[in-house]
């Protein structure tokens, strides 16, 4: 069995410690959010937080896991500004990737609260979206960023 | 009371499932008892299927069956001669013989109880072959090409053939498109389970429920009522999931063979041989035009690469008939049989191919003639369709270069290339322009008045990114004049009434006619109930109609169709792309900087999710024209980049502010609504602007795509 938290909530798997992370949260616990574009890290839709640093969950061991604590797209202060924005700015179209997106998004907002259009082009550039949402993404972040530090949110 | 009208900017209505993780894709839903199907790719590129050694495979931990074509059990609509309720299925019929027509064709599929022990099983799976020879190097194989449908394809011939030879002014060209995949980011998958020998049930990827019935049903001989098809959730699929696939036929006849649910999920790499892609082709573009650059000939001639068990075509000459006004046009159309998988349109399909070519040439003849790219098009504007000799429905393609021009800052192209400098990298500016069939086909929406005032609408339609229940939600709120949130419109169900596939950008002009048609008649239903003329304008109070006249409910379900009307129109959207490039002269790096997209697609429904819809084919475009290319190795007939490691789709980093502009006049012959379709328009023509920005740039024409710095360099 391996302990570890999703969430906030503590849970006991039964896998073997080389099954990738993404596999755990979609099939085992039943957290279908994250997605699966590629299972070898080229693509982003499985990104999920491992004590607050985004991670490709599809090339992470459960194993890393143990002991650790994971946070996926269900588990997203669910009125994150970058959520909120995501939403109103239509960021998303067939959506598949979208998870992934706001994972690897809400990492940098918390790194950096300030970014540029550069920094977000280079934090994001490892999740792929085929819709083409990419300059919604570009702006969803910049006033996702404005409305944390107006107070406006404890993403 | 709050009203939402067509053309307002509403939400998406399943936007926060889809920030929220709360969307349900096909592969995602938890049945008792499900197994994985696992493929196992042929390594050969021709040839035969000797013999297949399973029993390791067999003898693996939870391995359940193993599939191959000597144990399959026979699929009624592969038999020649199918009768009745089966259907002749086309194409590749996967485990039917021991014929291998390309490499990475699936020779078996394993069954086990956990993808892991599936995937090992399938690697214990050992085949022989007798191998044959095989062709896929499309160049080598060019002149091999042939005029499709058995030769009964015709050329299109107005005025005098090849008439450009013959002009002062000449420009002739040939332009190569590599093989460009579709990889939606969503993989292809497929739940299918039975109950008991006549019933079946999928959830799969599908951009059309009831195509996908119809095909299962035929496929299996059965009933098509007793076929259910869910695809609720689509990741994306670009014109993938146009048809049914062989992949998701051997799900079902797996999960028929071990009575038990099967999943079968595409790996990415098989995404590169087993759902179609944007073939190969080369054009070859003639035109010629007198010294004031009024064109006198125009000559379109395409070779694509198609599969040799199944013939694939596509409109990659039809733009040259009817965009400008030549009295002299002709297209020649052939395609060459390769072994490889077969083709599939993918977004703005043939269309976007033709008018990469077309549009590129224009400008070559632009700079010979000296003479404004816009103004050599307004030249040659096409008053009404030459093809067809018919008026057109609406067109604001004028409209659309001046917006365009204004937007991208025409005026400071220079007029010689090579000549502009931001810095250190050459600036560059270009227009493609496009046009895609605005079609409408019969379809049909129930709508259901609940007592509390809500409305329920149900259609067999999907929704692959576009906003489809979004749209058809503000079409019924301003029809039915009650704000969106009260009315759900669900789709992506089999059991919904019939509608249309989710292709060739008719969404909105098919499906949301019939949800207009179907609110009308509702009206009008009330009316008359409450003993008013049918037509009455007068308000209605839905929430206490039903009550006053006694009534549960009220349901009616109401089909809708194109009138006579549209049959003496041409009806197209037009688009008109301006890209600003920068080159680094040192690096060959081409930058777009920025994209304006002006589009006539008639009367815009949801400027939020059309404009989405519209920045999207522009990505989808800008990779088209400078990443994307499928890379073959002719030695082993296998691609060498099927990853997004090596098969390069637009980043975030390659994207710039890029920016949608709608004429959004309605066209008042196609449909109530008068919205044309947004979606392949969105991306034909972005190649042709980018391309000729690069050349306004450098000096350099890069006719081969995709324009890669290695290119630019050596050009």
């Amino acid at each position: 069995m391996i302990t570890f938290k999703v969430n906030q909530t503590p849970v006991n798997v039964d896998a073997d410690p080389d099954m990738p992370l993404l596999w755990v949260l979609r099939d085992l616990l039943g957290l279908t959010g994250t997605k699966f574009g590629c299972g070898v890290a080229q693509c982003g839709a499985c990104t999920v937080h491992l004590n607050g640093e985004a991670v490709r969950s599809c090339v992470t061991r459960v194993s890393r896991a143990a002991g650790q604590e994971v946070v996926t797209i269900e588990g997203l202060n669910s009125d994150h500004p970058l959520q909120q924005v995501w939403a109103t700015l239509d960021v998303p179209q067939c959506g598949y990737c979208q998870s992934g997106q706001l994972m690897s998004a809400a990492e940098l907002l918390r790194e950096n609260p300030n970014p540029s259009d550069r920094d977000i082009d280079q934090a994001m550039s490892g999740n792929i979206c085929r819709c083409g949402t990419y300059p919604r993404i570009r702006a969803a972040i910049h006033q996702a960023a404005e409305l944390q530090r107006k107070g406006g949110a404890n993403g | 009371m709050k009203k939402d009208r067509i053309g307002d900017p509403l939400d998406r209505i399943d936007g926060r499932l889809k920030v929220t993780g709360g969307a349900t894709y096909s592969g995602e839903y938890k049945l008792p008892g499900l197994t994985y199907g696992v493929l196992v790719p042929a390594t050969i590129a021709s040839g035969a299927v000797v013999s297949i050694d399973t029993k390791a495979a067999e003898r693996a931990l939870g391995v359940v069956a193993v599939i191959t074509p000597f144990n399959a059990p026979k699929v009624p609509g592969f038999q020649p001669g199918a009768t009745g309720a089966a259907k002749p299925v086309k194409g590749l019929k996967l485990f039917n013989d021991d014929q291998v027509h390309f490499n990475g064709q699936p020779i078996a599929l394993v069954i086990a109880e956990t993808f892991e022990r599936a995937t090992y099983a399938a690697s214990l799976v050992k085949a022989t072959y007798k191998t044959a020879p095989f062709e896929t190097d499309f160049r080598k194989n060019f002149d091999k090409g042939v005029v499709p449908n058995e030769g009964k394809y015709k050329d299109y011939v107005r005025g005098e053939a090849d008439a450009y030879k013959s002009a002062p002014v000449i420009v002739e060209q040939d332009y190569m498109l590599p093989s460009e995949m579709h990889n939606p980011m969503e993989l292809h998958v497929t739940i299918a389970f039975w109950d008991g020998d006549d019933k079946v049930t999928l959830y799969t990827k599908s951009q059309g429920v009831i195509g996908s019935q119809r095909a299962i049903a035929g496929a299996f001989g059965l009933d098509v009522a007793n076929v259910q098809i869910n695809s609720r959730f689509v990741g994306g699929a670009f014109g993938s999931s146009l048809r049914t696939w062989p992949h998701e036929i051997a799900a079902v006849q797996a999960a028929k063979m071990v009575k038990r649910p099967v999943k079968l999920t595409l790996t990415r790499e098989q995404m590169f041989t087993l759902v179609g892609y944007r073939p190969l082709t080369i054009q070859k573009i003639g035109l010629g035009a007198s010294t004031d650059g009024t064109l006198m000939g125009i000559t379109h001639e395409s070779h694509s690469q198609t599969a040799v068990y199944e013939e694939f075509t596509e409109n990659a000459v039809n733009v040259s008939r009817f965009l400008y006004a030549s009295p002299n046009a002709n297209t020649r159309y052939k395609v060459v049989p390769l072994n490889v998988g077969v083709p599939a349109p993918m977004r703005g399909p043939g269309e976007a191919t033709g008018s990469f070519a077309l549009e590129s040439a224009l400008d070559e003849l632009s700079y010979k003639l000296k003479l404004d790219p816009i103004e050599l098009r307004l030249r040659n504007y096409a008053d009404k369709d030459l093809e067809r000799n018919l008026p057109w429905s609406s067109k604001y393609l004028k409209e659309c270069y001046q917006l365009g021009s204004e937007r991208i800052g025409w005026g400071n192209r220079p007029s010689t290339p090579g000549t502009l400098r931001d810095g250190e990298w050459m600036v560059g500016y270009g227009i493609g322009c496009g046009a895609f069939g605005a079609y409408r086909n019969k379809a049909s929406a129930k709508i259901r008045l609940s007592p509390d005032g809500t409305v329920n609408i149900e259609s067999a339609t999907s929704d692959i990114g576009p906003g489809t229940g979004t749209s058809m939600t503000l079409i019924a709120a301003d029809t039915l004049g009650i704000p969106a949130e009260k009315i759900t419109f669900r789709l992506g169900d089999s059991s919904f009434p019939v509608a249309p596939t989710q292709g060739g950008s008719q969404t909105c002009s098919s499906v949301g006619s019939a949800v207009h048609d179907a609110c009308i008649a509702l009206k009008q239903k009330l009316n008359t109930l409450a003993g008013l003329p049918a037509d009455s304008d007068a308000p209605i109070d839905y929430s206490g109609i039903l009550q006053k006249l006694g009534l549960p409910s009220l349901e009616l379900t109401q089909e809708s169709q194109a009138s006579d009307e549209a049959k003496g129109y041409s009806m197209y959207s037009f688009s008109a792309h301006f890209a600003q490039v920068h080159v680094h002269p040192l690096t060959g790096a081409v930058r777009v900087k920025r994209l304006v997209a002006v589009v006539d697609g008639g009367k815009i429904v949801n400027h939020k999710t059309a404009s989405s819809q519209m920045i999207g084919g522009a990505v989808g475009g800008i990779g088209m024209v400078l990443t994307e290319e499928a890379v073959f190795d002719d030695r082993y007939g296998r691609y060498v980049n099927g990853n997004f490691a090596d098969y390069h789709v637009p980043v975030n980093a390659d994207i710039p502010d890029i920016e949608a502009i709608f004429i959004d006049k309605p066209d008042t012959i196609i449909n109530p609504v008068g919205s044309k379709g947004l979606g392949e328009i969105s991306l034909i023509g972005v190649a042709a602007a980018v391309a000729n920005a690069v050349y306004n740039a450098t000096g350099k024409r890069i006719r081969e795509l995709p324009i890669t710095p290695d290119k630019v360099l050596l050009a």
